[in-house]
């Protein structure tokens, strides 16, 4: 197939960027959405110019590391899937395809499509853990776990940190990242005692990164590879509403 | 001469008796000692956070944008620990002799049985750290069995253990990040090691955002940055693992050992088109209830589900009815290449072979299934737009994990004083065949149990030593190497793109050294590699400049990947006996089985590196078993 590409390119963080057009004659419908791109840059290199930068590793959905606003939607057309399992017979012949960065005020760009998403990182700095050194543990099944709470307390740590939640978000909020983590350790029994500084510390965390405000349009449950839930969300403000009240 | 340090005792004693007379460093002192880790998978994110909480300084270095990204993400099935849940006749030994055997008595006794004392620790820790593990409904964890063995002592997290177990480990090392015990530097690449007086002292990195080249040293430095089975190009891997830390200490010094002992994966999705960049690994844990087929007839060209079942060929369950589909993977892999080879292939370009779910979805229901394996099945259906509830999927080996690594001794020191490799860096627990659901244990082991014992074993040597600054001269010297090396790549203006050679070199490698070889094979092969890579230091092309550019990301690792790509097959060419994922065609049984020569190849091969034009020297490591008997590795 013959596709259009207006794709998004920006030197650095400090200068402007703007739209380029490119064309590929020779797109087959099985390629991945990447593999277009490979195919795009290797016509560049032939042409001399510099590459399109774009992050991507392990290229079976489950690294978070690749992610692109395609025509205005986090990761693409399809619904739960990361760029890389997003394939080319989503499209047409003759199609123009827009690619952009995932834009937030919090992931800076780097270069053309890769941006800076540090930011998930300091948030799980601030908390997103449970703190048990190598060594302090007691015995796996000392600890009981219903299967319905270890399945929820999953269906929550599914996360990959992609950033399609932020990215499609019209107040860039990271709410749907913040809370999946924070449900998945006042789920589990291992995660009680940490529980209400561990809410305080993150969402103060989320807020100082630059992170907007939920205000519940829940476009980032439709754009997450791994369907996480908004009513994390809920639990989010529920567990930091009670937190305030438990240190106050 | 090489010495493994294993410790005095019986077998089972041995890791005690190392524990117990192990050095120790006063905790005041330890704020003192810098170590660096390279790498932040299992391997590298559970040493840098275990080594934080103990009291060290601790650099944290990985190439992506997150520590959280390192492809033990990927691993999807299970991690294994002998804690006899399920009263199925497990145990630590037992454990232990599955796995040298599954090795195919390639590995050390001493080593593999630790891995399986340490295995139901590992199972405590991450429960601990929260990770969510399956569960039956009385509450307790749940196992499943894997390849290779006949309890069931793999426990899962859906299909995504590797994610949880890594994002246990990345949440520790991000816990030390905010203690300011470590500190880490993503998107930073190791380009050279930094050797002083015969140790390793520091390395030297690119910051692949801005290009700069920079020093770092430590009093010890640790290479977690995983296998090298992208050498291959199309793999199971993701697109930036690479050899470039390894090899490059092995330049240093650092002796590789198993080289060629890659494995093949039996589950993976088959190759589809030219423009293919990987092939994605479906779990092993779906053999558990998939079985594996392809027509009896050659070239048949029916619908699957149009074949009658008298006239399908159920191979492994024909060949290893004791077993059947859930064979070790080297056999399941070859097995397939056998019926792929006799014209048996299925799919578009008939490489593959059918994984078919119906008797299971018959007897158990499409519920039960779905709870097993739904991501799975998503995953599949989003590649190839294909329901495998209701027809078979197609599958093929592919390029998976690499047994072969940095040769390191009982502590995982290399020969190179103070540089330590951890997981699947090393080429330590797995012999010439690694089995399902132990690459994450053993890279977990390594990091949470193992490297907190020995290398302040050897930092309690360092405290009294002088300490070096990066002002060093052999800083200034390694660092010329790198950016020698990086401007060579930006002046060659040929006309091949790194991804080009990648592609040729993988091709180069799958016929020469890949699921068989032969002595003509790797012969050739090694002609061929030869010829790429003069090729490639006289017609690669880079386009933009020093900073971020991933072209010049990828020319390094290509370079490195061509180097080791000919040690590869002079591994495979020197051992002339078949064992494990090492199959010389020369060396089989009538009914085409591995035939090993225990007589003359029992031992661990450890390559020293002699320069660009020199051959490399081999030394050896004899092997000794006292608690298993050698025997023919059968799963009939």
């Amino acid at each position: 197939m013959k596709i259009y590409l207006k794709i998004w390119r920006q030197d650095n963080p400090a200068s402007p960027g703007q739209m380029k057009d490119y064309q590929l004659d020779d797109v087959s419908q099985d390629m991945s959405f990447l593999e277009m791109m490979d195919l795009l840059n290797e016509s560049l290199i032939q042409k001399s110019e510099r590459v399109v930068e774009f992050d991507h590793d392990c290229r079976e959905g489950i690294c978070g590391q690749c992610g692109m606003m395609i025509n205005g939607r986090a990761h693409g057309p399809l619904t739960h899937t990361t760029t890389c399992q997003l394939h080319m017979r989503s499209f047409k012949d003759g199609d123009t395809i827009y690619i952009e960065p995932f834009r937030a005020a919090a992931f800076p760009i780097v270069r053309d499509l890769k941006v800076d998403r540090k930011a998930f990182d300091k948030i799980i700095q601030a908390g997103g853990f449970i703190s048990a050194s190598t060594g302090e543990t007691p015995e796996a099944n000392g600890i009981l776990i219903a299967h319905a709470i270890a399945e929820a307390a999953f269906d929550a740590a599914a996360c990959i940190g992609c950033g399609a939640c932020v990215a499609t978000c019209k107040n860039s909020s990271a709410d749907l990242f913040t809370s999946a983590k924070i449900t998945q350790l006042a789920l589990l029994p291992q995660g009680q005692i940490e529980r209400t500084e561990r809410v305080i510390a993150m969402v103060d965390q989320m807020d100082a990164e630059g992170f907007g405000h939920c205000s519940n349009t829940e476009a980032c449950e439709v754009e997450c590879p791994q369907e996480i839930s908004v009513l994390h969300i809920a639990r989010m403000n529920y567990e930091y509403n009670k937190a305030q009240l438990v240190q106050h | 001469m090489l010495e493994s340090k294993i410790p005095e005792g019986n077998l089972a004693d041995k890791w005690d008796n190392y524990k117990e007379h192990v050095k120790l460093v006063n905790p005041a002192n330890r704020k003192k000692l810098d170590v660096i880790v390279v790498g932040t998978g299992l391997a590298g994110a559970s040493c840098a956070a275990s080594l934080g909480e103990l009291g060290y300084n601790v650099k944290s270095f990985c190439f992506q944008d997150s520590p959280r990204r390192a492809h033990s993400v990927a691993a999807q099935g299970g991690v294994n620990a002998a804690k006899n849940y399920k009263n199925d006749g497990d145990s630590v030994f037992r454990m232990f002799s599955d796995t040298i055997k599954g090795g195919d008595f390639r590995s050390r006794e001493a080593n593999v049985y630790r891995l399986a004392e340490c295995s139901a620790n590992l199972i405590d820790q991450a429960v601990a750290q929260g990770v969510p593990f399956a569960r039956e409904y009385g509450g307790y964890l749940n196992n499943r069995s894997f390849g290779g063995v006949q309890v069931s002592r793999t426990f899962y997290a859906r299909g995504q253990t590797g994610q949880q177990l890594l994002l246990g480990a990345y949440q520790a090392l991000m816990r030390q990040v905010g203690a300011n015990k470590v500190k880490t530097y993503t998107r930073h690449e190791m380009l050279d090691l930094v050797v002083i007086d015969g140790k390793a002292k520091g390395i030297i990195t690119r910051d692949l955002v801005t290009g700069e080249i920079e020093r770092h040293a430590a009093n010890a430095v640790v290479l977690a940055s995983g296998g090298y089975g992208k050498v291959y190009y199309l793999s199971t891997l993701a697109m930036g693992c690479n050899t470039s830390a390894i090899w490059r200490a092995h330049k240093k010094g650092a002796y590789m050992s198993g080289v060629s002992w890659i494995q093949f994966h039996p589950t993976c999705l088959p190759q589809s088109g030219e423009h293919q960049s990987k092939l994605t690994l479906m779990s092993e844990s779906l053999r558990n209830d998939g079985r594996i087929w392809v027509p009896k007839k050659a070239r048949d060209e029916r619908k699957p589900n149009d074949i009658p079942e008298d006239e399908r060929d159920y191979y492994l369950e024909r060949r290893y009815p004791t077993f059947g589909n859930l064979a070790p993977r080297d056999i399941s892999s070859r097995a397939a290449k056998e019926r792929i080879d006799a014209g048996c292939g299925v799919g578009v370009m008939k490489n593959a072979v059918f994984l078919d779910f119906s008797k299971a979805i018959k007897e158990q229901g499409k519920e039960k299934i779905k709870e097993k394996y739904s991501n799975l099945f998503k995953m599949y259906d989003k590649i190839n737009a294909v329901n495998a509830y209701n027809e078979p999927m197609l599958i093929s080996p592919a390029a998976h994990f690499t047994m072969g690594g940095l040769w390191v001794d009982y502590e995982l020191m290399t020969t190179i004083p103070g540089l330590f490799a951890l997981g699947e860096a090393n080429f330590a627990d797995h012999g010439a065949n690694r089995l399902g659901a132990n690459s994450l244990l053993q890279a977990s082991v390594d990091g949470y149990f193992i490297a907190p014992y020995s290398i302040p074993n050897y930092l309690a040597g360092e405290l009294k030593a002088e300490k070096i600054t990066t002002d060093h001269p052999a800083f200034a010297e390694a660092e010329q190497v790198v950016k020698k090396q990086l401007q060579q790549f930006l002046n060659i203006n040929g006309h091949l793109s790194a991804d080009h050679f990648h592609k040729t070199l993988g091709k180069l490698l799958y016929d020469g050294c890949g699921l068989s070889r032969t002595k003509d094979s790797l012969e050739k092969a090694i002609v061929s590699i030869k010829t790429l890579r003069d090729q490639f230091y006289k017609e690669l092309k880079i386009t933009g400049d020093h900073t971020i550019n991933s072209e010049l990301e990828k020319a390094g690792r290509v370079a490195d990947y061509l180097d080791l790509g000919i040690l590869m097959c002079e591994d495979a060419l020197s051992r002339e006996e078949s064992c494990g994922a090492h199959f010389r065609e020369e060396y089989q049984t009538p009914d085409g089985e591995a035939l090993r020569n225990d007589h003359d190849y029992c031992y661990v091969s450890a390559w020293e590196w002699k320069g660009a034009d020199a051959q490399h020297e081999l030394h050896k490591e004899p092997l000794v078993f006292e608690n298993v008997s050698l025997t023919v590795r059968s799963y009939k």
